[in-house]
């Protein structure tokens, strides 16, 4: 897929539309786990952001150079002591959460370099999850492509189980979408959403 | 991909006089002198194209290609030091950019140095040469551009204390460089970094040879120094590993001879290197170089605060460092990014995974070298666009 194309892109990652729309132009970003820096590269192009992205993997670097973005390479796992405080408008953690091992902590140091925080993940109290794990299997789907003994994800979660991880870690939540591919889910979110993006700050 | 790369094929020297005096950060001044260049690849109209390739310790203005001289040579040609990364088609494609390589000043391979004669004495300037930092270094490569007309810089690059003198071009002509590639580099030495340059030094300095700098008119060389200074230095350019997986505890002879003569491959191979490196460098040189580098502190005049330093900077920067480089370690490198930042400059920094240690930065690495390509295509797409 060329990263240019915007729509293909947005049908591909609609989690990207909904936290475009959350970001005002200008804006300072980091975002975490940035792959091969698509969204940053969304958001310069559609909101003209001052974007940085976090990324691990070699390859993803050489493709986040080529896509013209600034990319720093490093674990989240090691924390982001890299970054100052308050340093960013935003930090974006976009599929990323569920592949993190010291979650609580990066979600903690998010808030920390950045004013708000926006995470999206796959919601693991989707319908269709739920119906495998019945059938006696683990998920493996479009948002979940891995098998249980090569996927990178290590804490998957609900919609319930974020928010309430966010109310007793004194978070702030201060929007959220949740979606089933491209279509916005109001009804019975947890069960029948299979992406949630959700926007927040720290609690007073 | 267009073609697959290649040589620059045969290059040749150029030099310019300079005949504006050029005060040094010691306070000492140079009244003339000359640089020795060579380019590759072609300045476009507009003069957007310019890179400029700055050397380390032992570097000089040969980069890439080789000489007419060696034409029918080719198994034993003097190829440029970085000739894997410059040339059409290469990260650094000649084809796209205008590339600039000279030898700094102080150095010993054509360029004003220690080693020169000194017009108002008819002598060699041995001792008498002015220690010349990283700043001087800069002063004296804008003059040199504004001779060849290059008013900005696409990229200014290097590796090591290459990339010191590059990072000093966004401070000292913050409007004369785009973008900054700063590669196995530091924002200073460490103390541990500043002792081994002084054990290198004192090898040389106390060499019965040296003659206090003044050992051309004693028709002697101190060799004995400056092999010491290489094999130490030589040590600390490599890693553990690669020095292991390299000769191991490989013995020549295949048993120990219990004597002191070279037994292990390792001892041979340091020994090579360290007469190699004495036959055709000066130590007046390799003096001057590693005092550049432990004076070179652009947070020192900002009480340490390296964010300060950096904030005239306008450039965009790469940042490499390479994770078994303990010389000049990836830490020292974060702490670059973090200040660029800090002030909000465009930087990307990439760790990349390599066994070679400091030497890392002149090894073919496919992934070090894709890097750079992508990064450096970008810059071609500014003025080509």
């Amino acid at each position: 897929m060329n990263p240019l194309d915007h729509s293909a892109l947005a049908a591909a990652r609609p989690d990207f539309a909904a936290i475009a729309a959350w970001i005002p132009q200008g804006a300072l970003v980091l975002d975490l786990g940035c792959g091969d820096g698509s969204l940053l590269r969304y958001l310069k192009d559609t909101r003209n952001v001052h974007g940085y992205g976090v990324e691990i993997d070699g390859a993803n670097i050489e493709a986040c150079i080529l896509n013209g973005i600034n990319v720093i390479q490093g674990n989240l796992d090691s924390g982001l002591s890299g970054f100052e405080n308050n340093a960013f408008d935003y930090v974006i953690l976009s599929q990323t959460l569920q592949a993190t091992r010291h979650t609580e902590r990066l979600m903690q140091e998010m808030l920390r370099v950045g004013r708000e925080g926006i995470v999206s993940f796959p919601n693991f109290g989707y319908w269709k999850n739920r119906i495998q794990i019945l059938s006696g299997n683990m998920p493996v789907s479009q948002e979940l492509p891995y098998q249980w003994y090569d996927t990178p994800n290590v804490h998957l979660c609900t919609l319930h189980d974020f928010e309430s991880f966010c109310s007793q870690h004194r978070i702030n939540i201060l929007d959220h979408r949740v979606m089933t591919g491209e279509h916005a889910v109001s009804f019975l979110p947890n069960l029948l959403g299979s992406t949630a993006v959700y926007r927040f700050q720290r609690g007073k | 991909m267009s073609t697959l790369p290649q040589s620059v094929g045969i290059v040749s020297a150029q030099r310019a006089q300079f005949d504006t005096p050029l005060q040094f950060q010691s306070g000492a001044v140079l009244p003339r002198y000359e640089l020795v260049y060579e380019t590759y690849g072609t300045l476009n109209a507009d003069k957007s194209n310019a890179i400029l390739v700055c050397h380390a310790l032992s570097g000089h203005h040969h980069v890439a290609g080789y000489y007419a001289s060696d034409e029918n040579n080719p198994k034993d040609r003097n190829i440029g030091w970085w000739d894997n990364m410059v040339g059409p088609g290469k990260p650094i494609d000649t084809n796209k950019f205008f590339v600039l390589g000279l030898n700094n000043l102080g150095g010993c391979s054509g360029s004003t140095g220690p080693s020169s004669i000194n017009p108002a004495t008819g002598q060699p300037y041995g001792a008498s040469f002015p220690l010349v930092t990283v700043e001087d270094w800069v002063e004296s490569q804008a003059r040199l551009a504004d001779r060849l007309g290059i008013q900005q810089f696409a990229a200014v690059l290097g590796g090591s204390l290459g990339g010191m003198q590059a990072m000093q071009w966004s401070l000292s002509f913050p409007e004369r460089v785009r973008h900054v590639l700063a590669i196995a580099t530091a924002p200073r030495l460490t103390t541990e970094n500043i002792a081994f340059n002084d054990v290198a030094r004192n090898a040389i300095l106390t060499d019965p040879d040296f003659h206090g700098g003044n050992f051309y008119q004693h028709g002697v060389v101190p060799t004995r120094g400056l092999r010491l200074a290489r094999m130490l230095g030589h040590i600390t350019y490599l890693s553990d590993d690669a020095m292991s997986d390299k000769f191991g505890r490989g013995l020549r002879a295949g048993k120990y001879s219990f004597n002191y003569d070279i037994e292990f491959e390792i001892e041979s191979y340091l020994r090579y290197q360290g007469d190699k490196f004495a036959t055709h460098f000066d130590a007046n040189t390799y003096l001057l170089m590693t005092k550049a580098l432990d004076y070179f502190d652009p947070a020192r005049n900002f009480k340490g605060d390296l964010n300060q330093a950096f904030a005239v900077a306008r450039a965009n920067f790469l940042v490499v460092s390479f994770t078994t480089d303990w010389r000049f370690a990836p830490e020292l490198s974060r702490t670059i990014v973090k200040s660029l930042l800090h002030n909000r400059r465009n930087v990307s920094y990439a760790e990349i995974s390599s066994t070679h240690g400091h030497d890392s930065f002149l090894m073919q690495h496919e992934h070090y070298h894709n890097v750079m390509r992508a990064y450096l295509n970008n810059i071609a797409r500014e003025f080509s666009a």
